[in-house]
């Protein structure tokens, strides 16, 4: 059954896209195939080698081969000529010697004299062993036949062979040769052939002798040569290329076995080793490497034990200091409780006592955290917050303190819940640092603290109107006990290392805690964490700088302290100085 | 009738200033210097709150709490030096109620302590049930007991004021904060560890399978709700 028009169309269509799937495919192979090379190409020091071994080797082989070859061809070819000439000489001294007896061409027994003359040459008719064929012919006399050592049939094919380049020369009186390849018949196909031509003086002018000798024997020699030679070429490059890949395999066998181990080593297998085998330069490097290894595990293994210790100490020192402690604050509590009973000198000692008391409670507390930063071991507790009732609740704690200053404390938050998964305590602890300072800093004018978010971070940034500070000071707020001006009276009391384990906080949460401030102007901090605990962050939802900066003079750029996990040009990138 | 206060503490010191603000708020103390001896103690004594200093010679405190709970729901107060999360939680989840961090101040504790000890006096009668129709968990307030499938499952006094809280109030989602404030009775405290870990030991309890809890849910990024199915 035939296909009807519109079933053919179908089909063509369908082995059109057939083809073009199969393109597509192949194209895909080709394009997986080539980078999967590229790949070997850059990981495999072995292909490397092997590859450049192969082709720095088959240049001078190949090189050598084609002198090798060249050479022998021509040499072979010298030798051929030199007998066909040599032959050709006898035969043209005979063939002149056969036609000295004519006088005139027009004489009738020379086209018999160069039958006769061809029949000795040529070996009495028949072709010589060498297949040689010898003619002799009259150019300028038309009427006398050529004369060939050749069937009558191969005689066309003869002349045609006899190029009218080498009569011209033979007319001139040279000796010349050429190379001609054709079929003479005799089932040996097409042949090359040495033809060379000679002049043959006669009484009444000059007929030419040609040599063609087939130069199959030579092509057979010539031929088997450069098989040879090709041959062993190519079996030397490949040896080459093999000894290459033996070589560096012997190489990169201990590289790759020190890079598997130096993997496992770092993949924290401390007790890892190569072995070392006989005492060259890969058995010295396996040996160093292991004792690198040893060194490291050593190292490794004493500050874990420091680590411990720290650990140790920090938790003993915590619970040894804060017994004591506890005793003396519970005393102290009890005796500023009854402090209106003493003497004015006595109870101002007990309020003192009380004071101080908060204050070394805090230090402690302050040094403890951050030596548990310090040491590694503090934890973050994440969990889905609500960070508007910590910011809230921060800002009623800190309500009291604000009044007595006299500094206005202003909230903006966005609408809705701010979730982020953070620890509530830290992010907590963060936000009263931050408020607390701008509260101390403030100058009894406004602290507005503001809190946004977007698809992947949070961020709460607190603005005060106070003195600011420089951009040389701006890297130095997270400083552990820095103050901005020593000579000031301090209102909170604070410890000095509130921004320091803020910074840490933010670290742990890996978010960001970023200043910026400008003398006269005030400053604004801000904390970006993200919405995703382990997230790394971007960007953040408020900018750093305020948008009522001024915008600094001289081009400066604004002071920023980049002291988030980024270096700070990527801090920096993202500030815009507005105005 | 005074409030008897077993205060279990290896220093002797912050063991007697303990006894001196104690008695001055009429509580009437007894005291245990060592792990070991805390457990013959309380048997003795009859305390009605316990005060256990987590680091202790012999027993640590954690095994004590371990020990007291498991033959009382008496109110554990932890006295601890250590405010990280592991050992927070470790003593919580060894049994303690609340926890307070030294040092402290001498009004503090006793409004933790005064918090555990305050029990709803109201005895109006009131039935409560919470949990979905398959596993349905009553509650007789005024006589302190939960049943399922009336089987009584032992809570200690904290665990059934969580419980009553969140099935008072069965489609009101409870923040963590409210929580603490209403059944741990801390004004502005922030550390809703306490309400995570005594959330977990309740649903050991009364959950067919407190991995997958029905009683009490979980609202994340909020805190908890009663289930009712």
């Amino acid at each position: 059954m035939h296909p009807t028009a519109p079933d053919a169309a179908r089909t063509t269509a369908r082995a059109r896209l057939r083809a073009r799937a199969l393109w597509h495919a192949t194209q895909q192979w080709m394009l997986a195939a080539s980078v999967g090379l590229r790949r070997s190409w850059r990981r495999s020091l072995q292909i490397r080698v092997v590859t450049i071994t192969l082709l720095a080797s088959s240049l001078p082989v190949g090189g050598f081969a084609y002198l090798v070859i060249d050479q022998s061809s021509r040499i072979l070819l010298g030798n051929a000529e030199q007998e066909t000439r040599a032959r050709l000489e006898h035969s043209a001294g005979y063939a002149a010697r056969q036609l000295g007896v004519h006088q005139s061409p027009g004489e009738a027994p020379l086209q018999a004299t160069f039958e006769s003359t061809i029949d000795y040459l040529g070996g009495g008719g028949r072709r010589q062993d060498s297949g040689d064929v010898v003619v002799l012919m009259a150019s300028e006399y038309p009427h006398i036949t050529t004369a060939a050592s050749i069937q009558d049939e191969a005689r066309k094919q003869v002349e045609s062979l006899i190029s009218d380049e080498l009569k011209d020369k033979v007319a001139e009186g040279k000796v010349p040769w050429q190379i001609r390849t054709g079929d003479l018949g005799a089932g040996a196909g097409r042949t090359k052939y040495l033809v060379y031509g000679s002049p043959v003086p006669t009484k009444f002018g000059q007929v030419e002798l040609y040599h063609l000798r087939p130069l199959t024997s030579q092509d057979t020699a010539a031929n088997q040569i450069r098989a040879m030679v090709l041959a062993t070429g190519v079996a030397l490059v490949i040896l080459l290329g093999l000894l290459a890949a033996l070589v560096t395999r012997m190489v990169v066998t201990p590289v790759r076995v020190a890079a598997r181990t130096a993997q496992r080593l770092s993949a924290g297998l401390l007790d890892q080793r190569m072995v070392v085998d006989g005492e060259d330069d890969l058995a010295r490097l396996a040996a160093s490497f292991n004792q690198m290894a040893t060194n490291l595990q050593r190292q490794i293994v004493r500050l874990e034990e420091l680590s411990r210790l720290q650990r140790r100490f920090t938790s003993d020192v915590s619970h040894e200091l804060r017994t004591p402690l506890t005793t003396v604050r519970m005393a102290a509590d009890l005796i500023f409780a009854s402090r209106d009973e003493f003497d004015p000198a006595v109870a101002r000692s007990a309020e003192l006592l009380q004071a101080e008391l908060d204050r070394f409670e805090s230090l402690l507390t302050d040094l403890l955290e951050i030596s548990r930063f310090d040491a590694g071991f503090a934890v973050l507790d994440a969990e889905p917050t609500d960070l508007v009732p910590v910011v809230q609740r921060v800002m009623d704690r800190l309500d009291r303190l604000a009044g007595r200053l006299g500094v206005p404390l202003r909230l903006e938050l966005p609408d809705g819940p701010v979730i982020a998964e953070v620890d509530p305590r830290r992010v907590e602890r963060v936000v009263r640092n931050l408020v607390g300072n701008a509260v101390e800093h403030g100058e009894s004018r406004p602290v507005e603290v503001r809190v946004g978010v977007d698809r992947t971070a949070v961020a709460i940034t607190v603005r005060d109107y106070g003195v600011g500070f420089t951009p040389d000071e701006a890297k130095l707020v997270f400083n552990r006990f820095w103050r901005a001006d020593p000579s000031r009276a301090r209102q909170t009391g604070g410890t000095g290392l509130g921004l320091s384990i803020s910074l840490e906080d933010a670290r742990l949460h890996g978010g960001w805690l970023e200043a910026w401030g400008a003398p006269g102007q005030g400053a604004q901090f801000r904390l970006t964490l993200p919405v995703r605990a382990g997230d790394r962050i971007i960007s953040s939802p408020l900018p750093l700088v305020p948008a009522d900066a001024e915008a600094p003079t001289g081009g400066v750029p604004a002071p920023v302290a980049g002291k988030g996990p980024l270096p700070a040009t990527g801090v920096s990138e993202r500030v815009e100085v507005t105005k | 009738m005074r409030a008897r206060v077993l205060v279990v503490d290896d220093d002797p010191a912050l063991a007697e200033m303990l006894g001196i603000v104690l008695r001055s708020e009429g509580f009437q103390p007894s005291f245990v210097a060592d792990g070991e001896r805390a457990l013959a103690a309380f048997r003795d004594s009859r305390p009605d709150i316990v005060l256990l200093d987590l680091m202790l010679p012999g027993m640590s405190g954690i095994d004590v709490a371990r020990a007291i709970r498991a033959e009382s729901g008496v109110p554990i107060v932890m006295l601890t030096a250590k405010s990280d999360t592991v050992d927070v939680v470790l003593g919580l989840e060894s049994g303690a109620d609340d926890y307070v961090v030294k040092p402290f101040k001498p009004k503090e504790l006793v409004a933790r302590i005064r918090a555990r000890l305050r029990r709803s006096e109201d005895a109006a009668p009131e039935m409560l049930s919470i949990g979905p129709p398959t596993n349905q968990i009553t509650i007789d307030v005024p006589a302190h007991t939960v049943t399922r499938d009336g089987q009584e499952i032992k809570l200690t006094p904290l665990e059934f004021d969580l419980l009553v809280a969140l099935a008072r109030k069965p489609r009101q989602v409870f923040t963590r904060e409210v929580l603490l404030e209403q059944v741990w009775g801390y004004r502005h405290a922030a550390d809703t560890r306490l309400v995570n870990v005594h959330v977990q030991r309740l649903r050991a309890k009364i959950e067919a399978d407190p991995e997958r809890p029905e009683v009490i849910l979980t609202v994340r990024g909020v805190g908890y709700k009663a289930g009712t199915g």
